[in-house]
């Protein structure tokens, strides 16, 4: 494997994935990947749609639980057969890996019910115990560094696409995680809203977060992201460094992926 | 002229029927009230009992698992097939069989609780698959439990749909309630059951009986609109 020779360095990596393998009964999504991911990092995933990346992605926190392979997260191997019962196991170990790795959807999933602040502050105090009082003047100094504050009793059906969104990246930020997955984030948006949550992104990576980026957005991963890992049918097609991978792709594959992307921006 | 006339003795003989009327109930009137007691309490009592059995039949039908599958798919299919009628009988006549004695109120309870559950676990399967899947997975995501996410995130969003098929519910209850007139509860329908057959009026006290049953079920209907519309609010 390409990234046996991370394992060299000082630094352990903060998530390892080894021969990651994951089936929805018959159709085998994901078919072996291993990636390192170290701190500090941020990883763009491209690939076409149906190639695997989102559900590699999902695997990380095991809201989907691979059917083979190994993850090792923070030094600690996580044990997959935990959570073989699926999205409704929960157990300790589960809920305490979710707590360390923040993850953004592609629609947002803000809970209707609650208040941009109670959104935020719901899973410090739930998962975490954080007091309330904490958890809100945290929640405050997150919202005031989007310039959201505003906006803290209001629900989120009143917030456009991209306030949504950049509520939703603050929301997993307050639980302090050590990795950030994002899901196509900015799919769902309107074009004239995806700047907003990209460079709050981008602010993001500046900062330090470690970060997994599934993304459509070829001039984000080339701009923002160390690394590009290109998946194709379920397999790591090409990985390097952005700014080779996306000017100078190896694969013909990649290549033509890269073409047919670009061409799309540019009918667009 | 004459039509004038005719009117008006029409209209006395009307008021006078009327006025009979009421005379003759006004005296039986205070039966009604610790009958109509009676339903409140035991109606009460049910539609709670009926929201503990469905939530659980509910989670138990939407969970991964056989094990908690099956019993749920069970209940329902007895519950929702057979007679409330044979479900109040098998509690209040079959259950001393083996040991099970039960007082009329308590067993009339229970036939109706459990009875109701069945219907109010298919309404609140009903609201939770109304919830988006990226509800549940973006609380599962940040580290809650399955219950933490049910209680904080699913569940109120769940109690926002189901207030008005949930409140027809209550109201079925409400009205079943007159079927525990044959297991001797002094409920309203064995009261005027009684009270017909020493005054032969079946006319003037089923009405007057079915106005009641119409205000308590308006009245639910009433405290649904009010919940509805406190829950609409901000969202």
């Amino acid at each position: 494997m390409a990234d046996g020779d991370h394992r060299s360095t000082s630094d352990q990596p903060i998530l390892q994935l080894k021969g990651l393998r994951k089936s929805f009964g018959d159709l085998e999504v994901l078919k072996g990947v291993s990636l390192d991911v170290h701190e500090g990092e941020v990883i763009a995933i491209v690939g076409v749609s149906g190639s695997g990346k989102s559900t590699l992605l999902r695997c990380v926190n095991l809201l989907e639980v691979p059917t083979g392979g190994e993850m090792i997260f923070d030094g600690k191997s996580v044990p997959l057969r935990q959570a073989s019962g699926g999205l409704f196991t929960s157990g300790r170990g589960l809920s305490a890996l979710r707590a360390e790795i923040g993850m953004v959807f592609q629609q947002f999933n803000l809970w209707p019910h609650k208040t941009v602040l109670e959104n935020v502050i719901e899973s410090p105090i739930t998962v975490k115990g954080v007091p309330r009082k904490e958890a809100t003047a945290q929640a405050e100094d997150l919202l005031d560094s989007i310039g959201l504050l505003e906006k803290r009793n209001e629900h989120p059906a009143r917030l456009s696409g991209g306030q949504q969104q950049r509520v939703a990246i603050v929301r997993a930020l307050a639980m302090r995680p050590k990795l950030m997955l994002f899901d196509e984030a900015t799919s769902a948006l309107d074009p004239e809203l995806v700047g907003e949550v990209l460079s709050l992104m981008a602010r993001l990576a500046r900062e330090g977060m470690t970060m997994m980026v599934v993304t459509h957005e070829i001039q984000f991963a080339r701009q923002v992201s160390n690394r590009t890992v290109f998946i194709d049918q379920g397999l790591i097609e090409e990985e390097g460094p952005s700014q080779e991978i996306l000017s100078n792709p190896k694969s013909e594959r990649t290549r033509r992926f890269l073409d047919r992307v670009l061409h799309t921006e540019i009918i667009e | 002229m004459t039509t004038a006339s005719a009117d008006a003795t029409s209209y006395s003989g009307m008021y006078g029927a009327v006025d009979g009327w009421w005379n003759q109930i006004e005296a039986y009137l205070p039966l009604f009230l610790p009958a109509a007691w009676i339903v409140i309490q035991v109606t009460v009592l049910s539609i709670l009992l009926s929201w503990i059995c469905g939530l659980v039949c509910a989670l138990a039908k939407t969970s991964p698992y056989r094990v908690f599958q099956a019993p749920a798919e069970f209940y329902l299919w007895f519950v929702r097939g057979t007679p409330l009628l044979t479900q109040i009988f098998l509690v209040y006549f079959g259950l001393p069989q083996f040991g099970v004695r039960l007082d009329p109120f308590t067993a009339g309870v229970i036939a109706l609780g459990v009875n109701g559950g069945a219907y109010v676990a298919e309404i609140i399967r009903g609201g939770l698959m109304s919830i988006p899947k990226g509800q549940r997975e973006s609380s599962m995501a940040l580290g809650m439990s399955y219950w933490q996410s049910m209680r904080r995130i699913v569940l109120p969003q769940v109690v926002r749909v189901i207030i008005p098929p949930i409140t027809n519910d209550a109201a079925t209850t409400l009205k079943n309630t007159s079927l525990l007139s044959t297991i001797t509860i002094m409920e309203l329908m064995l009261q005027t059951q009684i009270i017909v057959n020493s005054t032969f009026q079946p006319f003037e006290f089923y009405i007057l009986v079915s106005l009641i049953y119409l205000a308590m079920t308006t009245v639910l209907m009433l405290a649904m609109r009010w919940a509805e519309k406190k829950h609409a609010i901000a969202y």
